[in-house]
């Protein structure tokens, strides 16, 4: 897709979000771009996935502004807000698959509800996009119940690439897997964004991810981002939570090494 | 997004070249699907070229129709070629070429007969192994309790007492009210008909033997088994899709002694408890009505209901409802220990619980009528 890479896909302007009357956002600005990978870090409970889920729209905001598309969601009508969920994919941290359902009826749903293609065609879309995360086609009649921790995530990315988004939203992805999967599943993203050209927006911890695929990394603290920039500029960052983040394991075998 | 989809098909030798244009995205592919169709439908040539240089935007919905078209024709014996990739497509293609789309076919589906026939065994079956359940589930219970006589410490005290309040304590405002509608109704149906005959005074009988003997602990039952029993199956059965039932099997503990036995107990107690207290809301709510509607005082009526009833009619009634409550919470656990991992089935066996266990308390209250007439209580 001929895209422009500069021009920012979602902006989030100002945002404050208050949950439980604690105010967790307090003036967010980020901008996602077209065609970028964006790991998004910060210490636990320090509101990554609220950001998340505000810009999906399931946590109402307080203050600021959101466009996706360029659209401001405030303002977007039920049919344009439909238009725009329509091109995202989301795929939360415990997968999500609709335990009624089986794989393939998982993959599907988007589909059936969205798109007014034939039977076949659904399901051979569903079998490829199976078989592009890496599963055998024959998990198609399984249920998520029948299926291992790694490859329930896998249906989960299937089920939220469906309709080919412009956008994907990603909870820890790699939690919870083991060291190989989630390097696997780090490669697994990084060949579906290249393909398609899409951007992804992904929360995590897992510093591998950071190094080996995120373009551009974003830390969340204090209910502010306190710096969005490229791994090089993290290393560089003074702020103290930063620095014992990208530094700090590996800053206390060097003592312990100089020590002795 | 230009919308614009073509497949025209143009001749060169032995080959024929077919051009697409346009978005080949989701949006667009249930019109781009018929169009393949017709384009690649009355081509004879051996060989077929598809060129999709002129393509603006393709995602795996595009990628796979084009894809689709060049397998159908390979297996054709025939010969497909791709035409003008362009590099940023590339691995779109490659991914979607890689994939091998090997389903295997569903399972048959066996003629209507069969099919009942298998159901109808299915369901026979399902009957054996619940009451199996239910009697092994009854046999772990006594295990335990046993295990528990023999080392009091390992009772759990306080899990009993909290789900007393629960299923005893907080049951109580809504069990009297419907209690003393119930008896308020009967009262009223009682003395309009028995009006008739000049016998309204017997309504005080009706309502008290009936009240005592059967109604109260039936509501009461009812009551139990749709607001304590589904809550009790909803309950294990999401401990058991989380794996907590496991955690504690692991750590060496029984789930019947430490989940189980306490949620029946506090039953046990509090079924009679509250079948006591809603026999006495029914009563009343039946003087309530005799006095206002049939216009007999108090004072006849607590004289009449004393002649009425005997402390056989209200033991009746009271003796049967520890073992209903037994029946209850039995079933309600082996329904909720038999959750699968999916939130369909949660609700399934929840839907199950309440309708067993009402079923079953019936059936048990009608073993009880033909016990107590045979032995004239």
């Amino acid at each position: 897709m001929a895209v422009d890479r500069k021009a920012p896909i979602i902006e989030v302007h100002d945002l404050v979000v208050d949950l439980k009357g604690h105010r967790i956002l307090n003036g967010v600005t980020l901008d996602v771009y077209r065609g970028e990978i964006l790991g998004f870090v910060g210490a636990s409970g320090a509101g990554k996935s609220v950001l998340t889920r505000t810009i999906v729209g399931l946590l109402p905001k307080q203050k600021g502004r959101i466009d996706v598309f360029g659209v401001d969601l405030d303002h977007a009508g039920e049919v344009q807000r439909q238009e725009i969920e329509r091109r995202w994919g989301i795929l939360f941290q415990q997968g999500a698959l609709f335990s009624s359902l089986t794989v393939g009826e998982n993959v599907e749903f988007p589909i059936r509800e969205y798109l007014d293609v034939s039977d076949k065609l659904m399901t051979e879309i569903a079998i490829t996009k199976l078989e592009m995360v890496g599963l055998k086609p024959d998990v198609y009649r399984k249920y998520p119940s029948e299926l291992s921790g790694g490859m329930i995530k896998r249906v989960a990315l299937a089920r939220a690439l469906a309709l080919d988004p412009e956008i994907l939203f990603l909870d820890e992805p790699t939690s919870g897997l083991d060291p190989i999967s989630a390097g696997d599943f780090d490669q697994l993203i990084l060949t579906l964004q290249r393909t398609s050209a899409m951007a992804v927006f992904m929360v995590t911890h897992d510093l591998d991810s950071l190094h080996t695929i995120c373009d551009r990394i974003a830390v969340l603290g204090e209910g502010k981002i306190l710096e969005a920039g490229t791994m090089d500029t993290m290393l560089k960052s003074q702020h103290p939570w930063l620095k014992a983040y990208f530094h700090g394991a590996r800053a206390r075998v060097l003592h312990a090494v100089a020590k002795n | 997004m230009t919308a614009g989809i073509l497949l025209s098909g143009q001749t060169r030798g032995d080959w024929v070249e077919l051009s697409a244009a346009g978005s080949w995205t989701a949006e667009y592919a249930s019109a781009i699907e018929p169009q393949v169709e017709t384009a690649t439908r009355g081509i004879t040539a051996r060989a077929i070229a598809i060129n999709i240089n002129r393509i603006e935007y393709l995602d795996t919905y595009g990628a796979w129709l084009i894809e689709r078209t060049m397998r159908q024709w390979a297996t054709e014996g025939r010969e497909a070629r791709l035409v003008g990739l362009r590099e940023d497509f590339r691995g779109l293609f490659e991914k979607v070429h890689a994939g091998t789309q090997t389903l295997s076919a569903p399972p048959p589906r066996p003629n209507s007969i069969v099919a009942t026939l298998v159901s109808v065994g299915m369901t026979m079956s399902a009957v054996a192994a619940d009451l199996y359940l239910f009697v092994q589930m009854l046999g772990s219970l006594i295990a335990a309790f046993g295990r528990v006589i023999l080392h009091p410490t390992s009772f759990r005290f306080t899990s009993t007492v909290h789900q007393l309040e629960r299923v005893g304590w907080r049951a109580v405002p809504i069990i009297l009210l419907i209690t003393v509608l119930i008896g308020a109704i009967l009262a009223q149906q009682g003395i309009f008909h028995f009006r008739k005959f000049g016998a309204d005074i017997y309504v005080i009988d009706m309502v008290g033997v009936l009240v005592l003997r059967e109604v109260g602990v039936l509501i009461v039952c009812i009551m139990v088994a749709g607001r304590s029993g589904s809550s009790y199956t909803a309950e294990l059965g999401a401990m058991r899709m989380r794996e907590e039932v496991d955690a504690l099997r692991t750590m060496g503990f029984d789930p019947v002694e430490v989940l189980i036995l306490p949620r029946i107990i506090a039953l046990v107690i509090a079924v009679p408890t509250l079948t006591f207290l809603g026999s006495m809301a029914a009563l009343y709510g039946g003087g309530l009505v005799a006095w206002l509607y049939g216009g007999i005082a108090p004072e006849v009526f607590l004289t009449r209901l004393r002649e009425a009833v005997t402390i056989n009619t209200f033991e009746v009634g009271l003796i049967k409802a520890p073992f209903m409550a037994l029946v209850i919470g039995v079933v309600a656990c082996v329904e909720g220990l038999q959750v699968q991992g999916s939130a369909e089935s949660l609700g399934e066996q929840t839907t199950n619980s309440v309708v067993k266990s009402i079923f079953l308390v019936i059936v048990l209250d009608g073993i009880f009528a033909m016990f107590f007439a045979s032995i004239g209580m």
